[in-house]
């Protein structure tokens, strides 16, 4: 069933690269989007399978000597975020019906990036792991590179990959080293956690987690190894930030909670106070950042930043041991995977609200727009509410979950957890102030030579695609359960494996 | 003592095929000297056969002990027919119709043939003649085609080769003196026993002949000149195949001849690895004519499959990385130099901007091929780094581990340099784009499915490879 979920879209797009690329349009259009809802379907279907622990397991044996295996399988943890994933590619599947640029392409490399996403989300082996990772970087590279915006896009893309690369490199570093700890030799997850090889710490162990650490801190990112994303982000096509930042942030903080935590406990408990000191730096910096830009999407790249700062904060939390109860790091957890699919959901709305603008103003500097709401008043509607979901607005998805990780890690890392809470101040402010710049005030509209007129309201495909992720962020904050009662009990096995 | 020639039925093929192969081209016209090329195919596949009946039997040694017939040598013997069948295929657009496309057929299997005796060497004196063997029709190959350059390039390579074939004779003379035998077996009790500064010098002279022959730092430097001088077919095989047989040689002369407790070869080694793969690798960068640029590719690649040899015996895993990455660079390279060898006229990296939209399949073929030299899952290069990574830190050279992985990463720079422009869209000249026929890219096509084969394979080839060479074992 996994299997099916993972590689339905590759065989789609493997039979769509023998299309000639004269076809039709909707052809290559139509069919990204009913294999994405197909596969949306599917995730459904997984969902509402009873069951606990890792279900839907599968395993082959693929490189036996050296300890590796095709294993896949969810639980609580990763389920939320494979239904992140198929969600929000069906969102960029809608978004990406007026894409006109090398269509057959296009679609083919999207659909490839969707199975390694997937992938990523279920795997179970370290090295299956790194394979979805690293084939991410190749195909968000040529994505960048392809339909980003001109010269300055390569530049990025080369950015992008050697950054992600270099982080990738260093995790597999880490992966060598728990395989050769572990007895007998086995890169595959679910043996780690059990046989906890690094159990008595040492140098080796801090070694492992430094490198996995590095690694993922490289793609979710965090201070100081961001400065890859907001060139990345700004030079992307809107669908590719869409999924770089709601889908692909996602591995380094899923990375986490699936690799780092529970496989080496000891250590993660030893060092959990980096993980708070880095997200809370993070959370500040990325905001204070954020606040200083003029191009909206550089502004919300780098609110990602922030926002993966209380990710890390909630997985530091839930290793600081001493002068917390259990409930509280299991609170904060549940608050970090909460966070991720709200970030999912939320910045991905953002960044293809950001493809609307440019795709009218041909520019992202917001000193270029003013007065927008009356011109577009749907959009303008739109981008509210997402702007007000990103700033962790109560009834929203990001508030249940910064408010799950605030009251988590508040007993065992109260300063940090006080500063981190500054940070949403500065969230809300520069959102705020985006909003009264662009929308509000005397209109005034890009004059650029080749930008096109009228500035048309958003298109029945852009809505189509949208606003189901606002509601569904909506869903989430005012009827949480339904997603909480999924990561909770993978929570709280999470917790006893990091206090064991 | 076993002299049975059967034994080497792989070898005495090549060698029957090469010389039937001369004397039937001698009396052919030129339309139809395809014939030979046919036969060598032939006795490539044959050869292909007879390794694999050979690897059901137990391993043996035969003439004396003087070569080794065990899973090094088989595999050899498999990566070795399996790039002559891909130069055959490679080089038939080019060398079709030529007045010496014989010559160049019987160059090729002679230097295979020189390839696979080094890996089955057992003793220093057939190590030498394999040496020279795998050398002489290479220098031949590389002034194939009678351009000033490839003149040039031919010279450069004759006279390094001359100079560090020289040096490994004399090392061999210098190993016999000291340990008393030619001989692995008997030479390991010997080298135990001998002086470490004689013994140190003699292994430096010979390992100087093996690193020349592999395009090692710092043997290498004839690798660029060669590489870019001559034609991609040619170009193609002299940076493939000797390497197969040389990086074999060169661990299991180590491995079963060396005593590490006597003389700590694996630093030696480890040292090499690194210059290698960081010197290939910051010469690479700005290289702009293709064929240069793979050239110093060849190089770092070399470093990475050093770091396997400097954990030998150190690591389980140390054999079966070398010869998995060395199956996989071989399709890797071959597929590379295959898609050179498709547009001759598009020399420089520029030349191939916008090769995508006019040919995407042999575009999808290159990204594939470089993309597998860098290293990216699920190639067969991703499975030779990880298991020579793994064998590296399992055999306490973590920090070379490291290095490599930072090399690898700066690789990825100039790999990307070269694919860019070719998904990029088309603003020169086409010229530079015409295709030379259908068997290259049929060729690039084919190893760059079995590069991804081999990767998703690994499960099963990995096996096959790990029983360690004859003469270790008790």
């Amino acid at each position: 069933m996994l299997s099916v979920i993972v590689f339905l879209p590759a065989v789609v797009a493997a039979a769509l690269l023998l299309v000639p690329a004269t076809a039709p349009r909707r052809l290559f259009t139509g069919a990204w989007v009913l294999v994405s809802a197909v596969d949306l379907a599917l995730v459904v279907a997984v969902w509402l399978a009873p069951g606990s622990g890792f279900r839907f397991e599968e395993r082959v044996a693929w490189m036996p000597t050296v300890g590796i295996s095709y294993h896949v399988g969810v639980d609580g943890l990763s389920l939320p975020l494979v239904a992140l994933t198929a969600v929000l590619f069906l969102a960029c599947a809608v978004f990406a019906l007026r894409e006109n640029r090398g269509v057959k392409s296009y679609v083919a490399l999207f659909l490839a990036l969707q199975t390694v996403s997937l992938g990523l989300f279920v795997a179970l082996d370290l090295i299956l792991f790194f394979l979805f990772f690293d084939l991410s970087i190749v195909f968000m590279y040529f994505l960048i590179a392809g339909w980003g915006h001109g010269e300055r896009a390569r530049a990025a893309a080369l950015k992008f990959f050697l950054y992600t690369f270099l982080g990738s490199l260093a995790l597999l570093l880490g992966f060598i080293v728990l395989y050769l700890a572990a007895e007998p030799h086995t890169f595959d997850v679910v043996e780690l956690v059990a046989a906890d090889p690094l159990a008595g710490g040492g140098p080796v162990a801090a070694f492992a987690l430094l490198a996995i650490g590095i690694g993922l801190a490289v793609k979710t990112p965090t201070v100081p190894f961001h400065t890859w994303l907001p060139p990345a982000h700004t030079e992307a096509p809107a669908t590719g930030s869409a999924i770089l930042a709601g889908i692909l942030l996602k591995m380094g903080t899923y990375g986490f909670v699936r690799i780092a935590m529970p496989i080496l406990p000891g250590t993660w408990r030893q060092y959990a106070v980096i993980a708070v000191v880095v997200g809370v730096v993070s959370v500040l910096y990325g905001a204070l950042v954020a606040l200083a830009q003029t191009d909206i999407k550089r502004m919300i790249a780098y609110t990602s930043v922030n926002h993966m700062g209380y990710v890390l904060l909630g997985v530091g939390a839930a290793g600081i041991v001493t002068g917390s109860d259990e409930q509280a790091r299991q609170l904060a957890t549940t608050g970090a995977v909460t966070q991720m699919v709200a970030h999912g959901l939320i910045t991905g709305a953002l960044f293809l609200l950001t493809g609307v603008l440019h795709d009218r103003g041909h520019t992202y500097d917001m000193a270029a727009y003013s007065g927008l709401a009356a011109r577009m008043p749907r959009f303008a509607g739109v981008f509210a509410v997402a702007a007000f979901a990103s700033l962790g607005l109560p009834g929203f998805a990001g508030f249940i979950a910064e408010f799950q990780i605030f009251t988590g890690a508040l007993a065992s890392a109260p300063v940090a957890t006080a500063l981190a809470v500054v940070g949403i101040l500065v969230t809300a402010a520069l959102f705020l102030r985006a909003l009264q710049r662009v929308f509000l005030g005397p209109e005034r509209l890009p004059d650029a030579p080749g930008t096109p007129r009228p500035f048309a309201d958003l298109h029945a495909s852009e809505t189509a695609a949208i606003v189901p992720l606002l509601v569904l962020a909506t869903v989430i904050g005012v009827l949480p359960r339904f997603l909480l009662d999924v990561i909770e009990p993978a929570s709280r096995a999470l917790v006893e494996l990091v206090t064991r | 003592m076993n002299e049975n020639p059967a034994a080497l039925l792989p070898e005495l093929l090549l060698l029957g095929a090469a010389v039937i192969g001369l004397l039937l081209g001698a009396w052919l016209p030129r339309t139809r000297q395809w014939l030979v090329r046919l036969l060598a195919a032939a006795a490539a596949v044959a050869g292909l056969v007879a390794t694999a009946v050979a690897a059901t039997r137990p391993d043996e040694l035969v003439f004396g002990a003087a070569y080794a017939v065990d899973t090094p040598t088989n595999v050899t013997r498999a990566i070795v027919l399996v790039a002559v069948l891909v130069a055959l295929a490679l080089s038939v657009d080019a060398t079709t119709g030529h007045r010496r496309e014989t010559e160049f057929v019987v160059l090729l299997q002679l230097g295979a043939l020189g390839t696979v005796l080094l890996a089955g060497a057992n003793d220093l004196l057939l190590l030498l003649a394999a040496f020279l063997l795998a050398s002489v029709p290479f220098y031949a190959l590389a002034g194939w085609d009678g351009s000033a350059l490839g003149t040039e390039a031919a010279l450069k390579y004759y006279l390094s080769g001359a100079f560090l074939g020289v040096a490994m004779l004399t090392g061999t003379a210098i190993l016999y003196g000291v340990g008393r035998a030619t001989g692995y077996g008997a030479l390991r009790e010997g080298l135990a026993a001998a002086p470490v500064a004689a013994a140190g010098v003699g292994l430096v002279a010979v390992l100087a002949g093996l690193l020349f022959k592999i395009g090692g730092v710092p043997g290498h430097f004839w690798v660029p000149d060669v590489t870019d001088g001559t034609p991609p077919a040619v170009a193609a095989i002299v940076t493939t195949i000797p390497k197969i047989g040389g990086l074999v040689a060169m661990y299991r002369l180590l491995s079963v001849a060396v005593p590490a407790d006597a003389l700590d070869w694996p630093l030696l080694v480890a040292v090499l690895a690194a210059g290698s793969m960081t010197l290939g690798n910051l010469a690479a960068f700005f290289q702009t004519t293709v064929q240069r640029l793979l050239a110093y590719s060849t190089i770092s690649q070399v470093g990475y499959l050093l770091i396997a040899i400097a954990v030998a015996g150190r690591s389980d895993l140390a054999q079966p990385a070398l010869l998995y990455y060395v199956a996989g660079y071989a399709v890797t390279n071959l597929g590379a130099f295959a898609v050179v060898a498709e547009l001759p006229h598009a020399r420089t990296i520029e030349d191939y901007r916008g090769m995508a939209r006019r040919n995407p399949a042999l575009a999808g073929a290159l990204a594939v091929c470089l993309f597998g030299l860098i290293g990216t899952p699920p190639t067969a290069v991703f499975v030779g780094k990880l298991v020579v990574f793994t064998a590296a830190v399992d055999g306490g050279f973590a920090w070379l581990a490291i290095l490599a992985i930072v090399n690898t990463v700066a690789s990825v720079f100039y790999y990307l340099r070269w694919i860019v422009p070719t998904f990029r869209s088309a603003d020169s000249d086409p010229a530079a784009l015409q295709p030379a026929g259908t068997w290259s890219a049929v060729t690039a096509y084919a190893c760059a499915g079995l590069a991804v084969l081999l990767g998703v394979l690994g499960g099963v080839v990995l096996p096959l490879m790990a029983t360690q060479p004859l003469s270790t074992m008790p």
